[in-house]
């Protein structure tokens, strides 16, 4: 099951989020944060599944922004990272060329 | 008051904000502007305001002071209201407020609205949040919607009746007959969001499941032919470009539908034979160079494993597994090495080929990949592979990241205890871990690592040697320093006559060692309870090594002031053997004999009567199953005669050999009676040190073999005491003794000290007396528990010694006990 699908950008602000389960409201600050140290770590050459306390992160990065989604055991990892690859596409044809300014902007109209 | 800015205005405006405190600056700002205008019940911009709301709450600021107002935008008739309105409602409100019942009117309208798109929103909005007061009030009308014939509703319905089941579980049976249909659809998302509604019935209630596998659909196909039909036209089919992700048609309904036929497949024989053409299909046609097909691939895999598959299917399930392993991308050799770890339970053999690969992954560079490897590769270790695999091992505990560490050790540990080839081996490697990983270990590997080197009495000059050179160049890790140390007291004098058959026997004088021991106890690097295992160390060394006694000594005698409470308590007492028991050193500080793992621990097994010190003192260790961490402290003053503390009595193994208890019972003469003082004061070492003093009560057997006689031990001027007994079924070698002493005189006996001795062969332990005074005129009795332990089954004798105050005199009397019943002893 999703728990939750972050956009941050690389200085931690977040452009969108989307919890699918109930979090407090300043936890959900820290818990961006350290997703988002925990996927900056990364070099470019590792793996895109992070293990985060008792769920699993899938991130992928376009440009300067991270998408990560978080899951738990019963989700297909790989099925994940490809919806992640979808919904940018998605994105990107909605936007014509998608960037970080368009997702900042039209946050209600991504949300639906 | 001016219109208030549109959201795009506000965003620009953070943007601009440099630092944080000016970010929240505007913030408030804009939040103070919003709720007044919301005072104002201005209509033309709430949408507006309640969107910027949205985006401030995104960035995490409270923003529960619009709840209200997203209800009002719901129940406005404008569609960009409603749209913001059921956003709103979705991103802030959920079952724990209160305000969130009232939507439930305006969703159950909306439901029902011409417009398929605010029935949409409703669905959505009910999908997200709904509780289960609102989701049982209004599944009727998503059952109704899952039966249109309006697809884009359809799906939305499908998503929504999964989360009502998900809420309210006992709604389910409402939604089975409208499952009926949902997968004649031609349409994807219905199919998906059907695939998805059907997976959760199955995954929630067995029942369904059952119904599902056997239950004909309408159109007269079963469940599992049917998906199995929808998965072959999706791989079969040409380009779809509607559905098409980089060259496959509908991943993502794929991967459903797998998931679901993996649910129906599970423990079940026929639908997994439905299944097993398909999958093979699958697995085969999949395109991997991509990731989608990897996915699907993977997904497929997992599918077969789950299910009842045959054999072929197995072998060719962890075949891809492989090649996953050999691919570049780390994702698809990280979901490989997951699998493989779920599977190498069941398929233990296939796994192993791959065996050289997954070694490889441990010298990956990345830390999920490694986390995995490692624990793959524990899981195949074993008879055959194990020198070489354990070399592995060690390399990577060497170069992997501290949070590995402990638990690479602890496996090393068990995979070496299982499958070692030679005790020389086990030794070498668990010294290797020390040395590399030593202040990672567990705590329960130092005892472990000391039973262990105790159990191979060939190797034990080459261990110290060993273990001598490791500590020399640096003794910050503990772990090591305390086994270590614990060897080089026990066989020092191994060490220092220079004899090793396995090595290079190395010259050390009993000086070096002396030193090193006593660098240990000064270093500031060393825990306390390393201190402790150093100077016992030395303390044993006094009766092995021969001209450095007076050095022992000394230094013993300078710990007696050391602030650590543990160390001063060991050194007094120490200096007291030294000085006025040193007759009793020597068998004191024997060798340890060789240890038992004891499995059972139960309050059954006594203490053994000699309480030597050191066993007391490290035995707190050995016993593997954990006992708590019985003060060392207690058991010596256990043995110095200590009355009002109750210490938890380690177990001892039942293979101590009496040999040492007997031959200190002999020093003390015939007569010399092991008992206690019943008010002895508390705990001053001057006292002597009498033996056995295992003044904790401890329950009696739970077992008892009941059935024995008993009898009067002794009779005479108005004092009697009667023996009963009762021996353990579970410990026949001992014996439970229960005296009663009675006074049928017409005056009180006080102070009454009941002592007893037994021969060379046996063991006893007194526990403390309920009283001290017998009444007279038998009007009460004092009972003391005896505890003999019989390892050779010889007949039971006893010399009891009897001391009383009666009529004003102070009497004393021995006696002998001769007429022990046959089945006390045999």
């Amino acid at each position: 099951m999703i728990k939750f699908f972050l956009m941050v950008n690389k200085q931690g602000q977040t452009r969108l989020s989307r919890y699918y389960e109930h979090i407090e409201i300043n936890k959900r600050t820290m818990l961006e944060a350290e997703v988002i140290k925990n996927c900056l770590s990364r070099s470019k050459d590792q793996c895109s599944f992070i293990e985060y306390k008792d769920f699993k992160l899938v991130y992928r990065q376009y440009a300067a922004l991270f998408v990560v989604v978080g899951i738990n055991e019963t989700e297909n990892e790989m099925a994940v990272y490809e919806l992640i690859h979808n919904f940018v596409e998605v994105l990107d044809k909605y936007f014509s060329r998608v960037s970080e300014l368009d997702v900042s902007f039209s946050v209600s109209e991504i949300h639906l | 008051m001016p219109a208030p800015i549109r959201l795009r205005e506000l965003i620009r405006t953070i943007r601009t904000a440099r630092t944080q405190a000016e970010e929240r600056e505007m913030i408030q700002k804009e939040c103070a502007a919003i709720r007044s205008s919301f005072r104002e019940e201005d209509n033309t911009y709430r949408c507006r305001n309640v969107a910027k709301l949205l985006y401030m709450h995104m960035l995490g600021y409270p923003a529960h002071f619009g709840q209200l107002e997203c209800l009002k935008l719901i129940a406005s008739q404008k569609f960009t209201d409603k749209r913001i309105g059921y956003l709103g409602a979705m991103l802030l409100l959920d079952e724990r407020q209160d305000v969130h019942l009232l939507m439930t009117n305006c969703i159950k309208n909306d439901l029902n609205h011409s417009t398929q798109y605010v029935q949409g929103l409703a669905l959505c909005t009910l999908g997200c949040m709904g509780s289960s007061e609102m989701c049982r009030d209004l599944a009727g009308e998503v059952e109704k919607l899952l039966k249109t014939s309006n697809s884009y509703l359809r799906k939305k319905a499908a998503l929504c009746a999964v989360h009502v089941i998900r809420k309210v579980p006992e709604l389910m049976e409402m939604f089975l007959p409208a499952t009926k249909n949902l997968l004649n659809e031609k349409n994807h998302g219905v199919l998906h969001t059907s695939v998805v509604l059907l997976t959760e019935m199955c995954e929630r209630s067995p029942d369904m499941l059952a119904h599902f596998r056997k239950v004909k659909q309408l159109s007269s196909s079963q469940l599992v032919p049917q998906l199995v039909r929808i998965l072959k036209n999706l791989i079969m089919s040409g380009y779809s470009p509607e559905h098409d992700v980089s060259g496959i048609s509908d991943p993502f309904l794929q991967v459903r539908i797998l998931r679901l036929l993996r649910i129906l497949g599970r423990n079940d024989d026929d639908s997994s034979e439905a299944m097993n053409d398909i999958l093979a299909q699958v697995a085969t046609n999949t395109e991997t160079s991509k990731n989608v097909g990897n996915a699907i691939l993977y997904e497929t895999v997992l599918t077969i494993m789950d299910i009842k598959s045959e054999s072929g299917l197995r072998v060719l399930a962890i075949n891809i597994l492989g090649r996953f392993l050999l691919n570049n991308d780390k994702n698809i050799r990280y979901v490989a090495l997951t699998s493989l770890l779920k599977t190498v339970q069941t398929d233990h053999n296939a796994v192993q080929r791959h065996r050289s690969t997954i070694v490889d992954c441990l010298k990956d560079l990345d830390v999920s990949i490694k986390r995995r490897a490692m624990e793959l590769s524990f899981a195949l270790v074993n008879g055959n592979n194990v020198r070489g695999m354990m070399k592995e091992l060690l390399y990577f505990l060497d170069s992997c990241e501290p949070e590995f560490k402990a638990d690479c050790a602890s496996g090393i540990f068990l995979a070496a205890e299982k499958y070692a080839p030679s005790k020389r081996w086990h030794i070498d490697t668990i010294m290797r871990v020390l040395t590399t990983a030593g202040s990672y270990v567990r705590d329960d590997a130092v005892p472990n690592l000391i039973q262990l080197i105790t159990n191979s009495v060939e190797m034990h000059a080459y261990t110290v040697q060993r273990l001598y050179k490791a500590i020399l160049g640096d003794y910050s890790q503990q772990p090591l320093v305390q086994v270590a140390s614990w060897c080089i007291g026990e066989y020092g004098d191994l060490l220092v006559s220079g004899q090793c058959e396995e090595e290079e026997p190395i010259q050390v004088t009993e000086d070096e060692v002396l030193d090193i021991l006593e660098s240990v106890l000064i270093s500031n690097m060393s825990a306390s309870v390393t201190r402790g295992y150093a100077l016992t160390a030395i303390m044993k060394l006094s009766t092995r090594f021969t001209c450095t006694v007076n050095r022992i000594k000394k230094v013993v005698s300078i710990y007696g002031s050391s602030i650590d409470v543990e160390l001063q308590q060991r050194a007094v007492e120490y200096n007291a053997l030294f000085k006025k028991y040193d007759h009793m050193r020597p068998a004191l500080l024997e060798r340890m004999p060789v240890m038992e793992k004891v499995t059972t621990n139960g309050p059954t097994e006594i203490v053994q009567t000699n309480g030597e010190t050191e066993t007391a003192v490290l035995e707190t260790k050995p016993p593997p199953s954990g006992l708590q961490p019985a003060s060392q402290a207690n058991d010596l003053l256990d043995l110095l005669g200590g009355s009002d503390i109750t210490p938890v009595i380690p177990t001892a193994p039942a293979s101590k050999p009496a040999s040492a208890g007997g031959e200190l019972l002999d020093l003390l003469g015939d007569l010399n009676l092991t008992g206690s003082p019943v008010s002895a004061p508390a705990p001053q070492i001057a006292q002597p040190p009498f033996l056995l003093d295992g003044l904790s009560s401890q329950p009696l057997f739970n077992d008892i073999a009941t059935g024995i006689p008993s009898i009067t031990a002794y009779n005479k001027n108005g004092l009697k005491i009667d023996f009963t007994f009762e021996r353990s079924n579970t410990n026949p070698s001992v014996t439970v003794i229960t005296i009663q002493a009675s006074n049928s005189t017409e005056l009180d006996m006080t102070d009454f000290v009941f002592q007893a001795a037994v021969p060379k062969t046996f063991q006893l332990q007194l526990l403390s007396p309920s009283s001290s005074v017998i009444p007279a005129f038998n009007s009460g009795t004092i009972t003391q528990v005896i505890k003999v332990l019989n390892p050779q089954k010889q007949q039971l004798r006893m010399r009891i010694k009897l001391t009383y105050n009666h009529k004003g005199s102070a009497m004393q009397d021995l006696a002998e006990v001769n007429n022990f019943p046959a089945q006390s002893w045999q």
